[in-house]
């Protein structure tokens, strides 16, 4: 009886301990998607663009360093209360609890930006959010990487120099901006209006109502004011429109600059031969021909573990972006895990760490399979932005083609713009602003 | 035989007309109170307080206002976001520009900016009536957000509309873990609740009921229907202009315009249509229902179904079965969830001797 006794208890207590084990193992991604909705499709790109990518260093690597990457949907429709409501029910899974939350709006980030410090649950948002976040003194859990729209806006009119052969070339010209009338259209208004003093062009900030389909008194307004570029500042199906009534007013595409989230086969497909010429930023090009994309195609939809129901999306410019997100994600956890232990499942304290302390160069690009597929990234504790790199694509009728090298934007005045409104932040909330030579 | 009133005799005036003539009923509030008051703080989880009871007490008190207007005083409203963003910059502005401003009379003051806009926007509903009227408050939920964006003054500056909430602090007690901004939240919806629940029994009410039923025959009997209709715009926008505030203040706390946009407005509509139109407790449970269900679903089929579905055709199955639980309940009881309590509760009264 008592040796039953002993032995029953010591087969629980094993069993405890290797399932507790087991459970370690594994770090949590909340991933807040949507794929329902006017956005679905870039929801449903950058969420599976992204999956994919953990499926594959879980199958081709076994996880990182040993730790296999776990993750949950939950659907957040774009709706800010139902994003809430998925940061909170996230939160708390996994045996870490929630390792980074990236909600792919910035509604949603607006929404728990002063919840993420109190939580300890890093918030990445990859080139949305809100701009001066990336003063990492006043937002040490924010992290709004690769580039922020007031960096983007800069690259831009800096391509355009360029393109006119110099920024002294830019004098006297006239550039319009082309915008989504809601807080995102606005944002980059004042560093446009800096840019157009320095440089000497002029600025014309033409309003489209939401959701912008209907835009010929716009572009009605752009022939009158016959502008030298129009920067195409929108989101949905405000962009096809736009390329579509360009062309039936005679604008010339080739002389249209989208932002990222104006350049993707989403945006250029639906508006057929109108689109040809137009040109976008990104921070990833399109395309199959990277090793990383290569290695998904190989490994997970070899295994059929792909996430996505439509295979020919694998490599549009949305799929490239969630892989970047992965990317980014799974750099940091590696990061994290050299400081704080290999083969541990990390919490959201050593996972901003990670973040902090990320550190992708050019040979780590090569390394990962991802030469020319997002610029180099370094994040310190006072810069959360990084490079600020892009590429700008022109839409060939069939496929996006990269025209440019990266092309960064005016790292100072942008940051010091940042530096001020992150500061005025910081005296409104009464925050104090972290000294970054004290950190390790 | 538990919900007999038989035997309760009202002596007084003061008996008769009291907010919960029957005992049980009066029994029951007190149990629920007691249940969300003490029992919930104690017990539920931060993810259940901050995720879930305060969304829905505010979209409870949200869909109170819209009821008020649409359901008691008949006059159909698209602008209850808008009013909610009233309510939420105002009290934003009056706490930031106004030294020493108390938090609830912010709040109250935010309700009474939603108020005034409300009276504002509700002057065309002397002339036109019905769906023209709801055309009309379409023009308020697009005005007021544009305005809000347009005009930097609002937001403080903030180059893209956004504001952040300041710490909630009532006579120094700050407000900031999720159980305390519950019970504050509980405490202001309980308070308007019992006002409203009063209100539509008074005079008050009364010419609001009879201008909704019939405004050429309660202008007859000596309502003036102007008063009625703008008094109704005016407590309808005044609640509607408090649940922003709390929006703001005790749920999100960052918003910006674009999220009081007018597919939140057609959700409290359909919150007071689920509930049931003219129904105080009706707007507890429409709420209740838009807010619960999409995320009870969610949680369903991710949990059973989710690991062999595509996620896209799992988040599409959610959303027909929720239109589809619409449907059935519209067609079941067209009057919503609240005349399904109301029959149960007439029925119960006979039980176990129906005639």
């Amino acid at each position: 009886m008592k040796l039953k006794k002993t032995a029953l208890i010591g087969a629980t207590l094993v069993s405890l301990l290797t399932s507790g084990y087991a459970m370690a193992q594994e770090q949590f991604i909340g991933l807040p998607s949507y794929r329902v909705g006017a956005y679905a499709s870039g929801g449903s790109g950058i969420y599976g663009g992204w999956i994919d990518y953990m499926t594959l260093i879980n199958e081709r690597d076994g996880g990182v360093n040993g730790v296999k990457l776990t993750w949950e949907e939950c659907e957040t429709e774009y709706n800010n209360a139902r994003g809430v409501e998925c940061y909170e029910r996230l939160k708390g899974k996994g045996p870490t609890g929630n390792s980074v939350f990236q909600p792919l709006s910035t509604g949603i980030t607006m929404s728990v930006l002063e919840k993420v410090p109190q939580d300890k649950i890093p918030m990445v948002t990859i080139g949305y959010g809100r701009t001066d976040a990336a003063d990492g003194r006043v937002f040490p859990w924010v992290f709004p990487m690769i580039s922020t729209y007031w960096t983007q806006a800069s690259a831009i009119i800096n391509y355009i120099g360029s393109r006119e052969g110099g920024m002294e070339n830019l004098k006297g010209k006239k550039i319009v901006q082309l915008y989504l009338d809601v807080a995102y259209g606005k944002e980059p208004h004042s560093i446009f209006d800096k840019l157009a003093e320095k440089y000497g062009f002029e600025i014309v900030k033409i309003p489209v109502a939401n959701p912008g389909n209907e835009q010929q008194a716009q572009w009605l307004q752009i022939r009158q004011q016959k502008p030298d570029y129009v920067i195409l500042w929108g989101w949905g199906v405000m962009n096809p429109t736009a390329l579509r009534t360009a062309a039936k007013t005679g604008f010339s595409r080739d002389r249209i600059i989208g932002v990222w989230w104006s350049g993707a086969e989403e945006d250029t497909v639906p508006a057929g031969d109108a689109a040809k010429g137009y040109t976008a930023a990104g921070f990833n090009p399109a395309g199959t021909d990277f090793g990383v994309i290569k290695d998904i195609q190989k490994v997970v939809y070899g295994a059929n573990k792909g996430n996505m129901e439509d295979k020919s999306r694998v490599g549009s410019v949305y799929y490239n972006r969630g892989v970047v997100h992965g990317i980014i994600t799974v750099e940091a956890i590696r990061t994290a895990q050299e400081k704080f232990g290999k083969g541990q499942p990390l919490t959201g304290e050593q996972m901003r760490w990670g973040f902090e302390n990320l550190d992708i160069d050019a040979a780590r690009l090569k390394a990962l399979g991802a030469d020319g597929f997002m610029p180099d990234l370094k994040i310190t504790c006072a810069d959360h932005e990084g490079s600020g790199k892009l590429k700008f694509q022109q839409w060939d009728g069939a496929k996006w083609n990269v025209v440019t090298d990266w092309i960064e934007g005016d790292r100072e005045m942008v940051r010091g713009l940042i530096e001020e409104s992150a500061e005025a932040y910081a005296k409104e909330k009464g925050l104090t602003v972290r000294d970054c030579t004290k950190e390790s | 035989m538990l919900y007999r009133e038989a035997g309760q005799f009202k002596a007084s005036y003061q008996e008769d007309s009291q907010i919960f003539p029957i005992r049980q009923d009066r029994i029951g509030i007190a149990v629920v109170l007691a249940f969300f008051f003490v029992a919930v703080p104690l017990f539920a989880s931060q993810y259940w307080l901050q995720a879930i009871l305060i969304p829905v007490l505010i979209f409870s008190l949200a869909a109170m206002g819209l009821n008020i207007l649409t359901g008691y005083a008949g006059q159909l409203s698209l602008g209850s976001a808008a009013f909610m963003a009233v309510g939420a910059f105002g009290a934003y502005n009056f706490i930031l520009r106004v030294d020493g401003m108390p938090f609830l009379l912010a709040i109250v003051l935010g309700g009474l900016c939603a108020a005034l806009v409300g009276v504002a926007f509700g002057l065309p509903s002397l002339r036109i009536k019905g769906f023209y009227l709801a055309v009309a408050t379409l023009a308020a939920q697009f005005f007021i957000v544009w305005a809000l964006v347009k005009f930097p003054w609002f937001s403080n500056n903030s180059s893209s509309g956004v504001i952040s909430t300041q710490q909630v602090e009532i006579l120094g007690f700050a407000f900031s873990t999720p159980e305390s901004k519950y019970l504050l939240t509980l405490a202001i919806v309980t308070v308007l609740a019992l006002l409203a629940k009063n209100l539509v029994r008074s005079s008050t009410g009364r010419t609001w009921m009879a201008v909704r039923d019939m405004d050429v025959a309660a202008e007859v009997i000596g309502i003036r229907p102007m008063r009625a209709k703008l008094s109704a715009f005016a407590v309808s926008s005044f609640y509607c202009g408090v649940a922003g505030a709390l929006y703001a203040y005790t749920y999100l706390g960052t918003v910006e315009p674009e999220g009081f946009n007018l597919d939140l407005s057609f959700k409290i509509l359909f919150m007071v249509i689920i509930g049931g139109a003219g129904s105080i407790m009706g707007s507890f449970l429409g709420a209740a229902f838009i807010v619960l269900l999409p995320i009870f679903l969610n949680v369903t089929v991710h949990s059973t179904i989710g690991s062999w579905l595509p996620a896209s055709v799992g988040s599409n199955l959610e959303l027909i079965v929720f239109g589809g639980l619409i449907i059935f309940f519209l067609i079941v009881e067209p009057h919503g969830l609240a005349r399904l309590w109301q029959l149960g509760k007439e029925k119960l009264r006979l039980w176990p001797f129906p005639h």
